[in-house]
């Protein structure tokens, strides 16, 4: 078991404690402090690498990998409204989660990468913090059209305002300006300790899964099916992207992730408050249910595969 | 003990909604509010809390009762649709009416 990612074994232990009604649980309190640690750390360490870069050069990288991103809920909604028959909202609100990222599976690549010593793209990041939003944006004109009143001010300011986006960003600026000489007398706090934070994340992620499955059963198997096919397809798209711009295996392997990924922290936020007729249960039932457990164990050496096989083939 | 009778309305709804609900209540008259993060179990299964997409918040207003009915038809109109939400209506009494029952500036007769 020597190869198996520490994190991913905790996610299980999470998982176990919940459907065998363990009373493991982390207090609320402690889950959201421990995500805006890892939310800050994962910016901090972007922005350094990227202090290392020059920013016009990543400026068109990015437009890009936000225009394929977009593929995403392109792809999903017309095959949950055609194959899934789901309701427009549900489908639109599902397309949402999917396009946009999950913060703790990119973290986890990282993580898989590091452990193997597979160097990426410090700007990685970046693309995170990019990735987060257009799909939301997306969900919603998929839901209601552009005619139909929609408050975007009110979803501007969920989005952009909203922690995830926030403390990236924040941690990202913060990182930049200050490089590695600047970040040193905090890094023990959020490099060194990242990783057995991220354990004890991935714990409570766990249970969060666990008690999902519960809306699974009602969600039925074209949802389930859909939750390992859709991230399979879009890492495709994300493998093929990254080889495109040239990045290495390592970020090709985590732009594939990002892609793959389904989020569940301003998705669903963001779409209860702008598409409230959209049932939850099955979007996050599916992306936490299904895609979320799906990658983090087996996803990300698919994904890196795929990276190694798109950049074998295209040289 | 002088006690006068006030209305509590209480509505138990899903923590995202906090926001826009607590700014419709307050535009609508509401003084002042209370809240709390509470979680349980009713028709939309276990809110369990473990996350912000499964927490509940319990959130209170004292007033007199035409402000409280002006409150709870909006809430009904406007959320009942599509958030999981339970509202109810006690008839109470404060102590110190001023503070709930009438707005700054109004006659107190």
């Amino acid at each position: 078991m020597g190869s198996v990612d520490p994190v991913v074994l905790f996610f299980v232990l999470g998982v176990a404690a919940g459907l065998l009604r363990s009373d493991v649980r982390l207090p609320s309190a402690l889950y959201e402090s421990l995500s805006i640690v890892l939310l800050i750390a994962i910016g901090l360490k972007g922005g350094v690498e990227l202090a290392k870069t020059a920013l016009g050069e990543i400026a068109l990288p990015a437009l890009a990998v936000v225009l394929m991103g977009l593929g995403t809920p392109l792809v999903a909604y017309p095959v949950l409204t055609r194959l899934g028959r789901f309701r427009r909202p549900d489908a639109a609100s599902i397309a949402a989660h999917y396009g946009s990222v999950s913060v703790v599976t990119f973290a986890v690549g990282a993580a898989h990468l590091t452990r193997l010593g597979v160097p990426f793209e410090g700007y990685m990041t970046v693309f995170l913090v990019l990735l987060e939003m257009p799909a939301l944006v997306a969900g919603v004109l998929l839901a209601k059209g552009i005619h139909r009143a929609t408050d975007w001010r009110a979803l501007a300011h969920e989005i952009l305002c909203g922690k995830s986006i926030f403390l990236l960003a924040g941690g990202l600026a913060i990182g930049w300006l200050l490089g590695p000489e600047g970040i040193r007398p905090i890094d023990r706090l959020y490099f060194d300790l990242f990783k057995g934070i991220l354990t004890l994340f991935l714990l409570e992620m766990g249970l969060i899964t666990a008690a999902r499955l519960q809306d699974l059963k009602r969600a039925g198997a074209f949802l389930i099916a859909f939750g390992i096919a859709m991230p399979l397809v879009s890492a495709v798209g994300g493998a093929v992207t990254g080889w495109w711009l040239g990045l290495s295996v390592g970020g090709t392997t985590l732009l594939a992730t990002l892609y793959a990924s389904a989020s569940y922290i301003a998705a669903p936020a963001a779409m209860r408050i702008a598409v409230p007729e959209a049932n939850p249960a099955l979007s996050i039932g599916a992306s936490l249910g299904v895609t979320f457990p799906f990658n983090i164990v087996l996803g990300i050496p698919i994904y890196h595969a795929m990276a190694k096989a798109v950049h074998g083939l295209g040289g | 003990m002088e006690a006068h009778s006030g209305t509590l309305l209480t509505i138990i709804c899903e923590a995202g909604l906090e926001p826009v609900l607590v700014a419709d209540l307050v535009r609508l008259g509401a003084r002042g509010y209370t809240i709390c993060d509470t979680r349980g179990m009713g028709s939309r299964g276990m809110r369990d809390a473990l996350w912000e997409g499964s927490s509940n918040i319990r959130v209170e207003v004292l007033g007199d009762r035409a402000l409280i009915e002006t409150l709870v038809a909006h809430v009904h109109d406007r959320y009942y649709a599509n958030y999981g939400m339970v509202l109810f209506v006690t008839e109470v009494e404060v102590l110190r009416p001023e503070k709930f029952l009438k707005r700054p500036g109004e006659d107190p007769s």
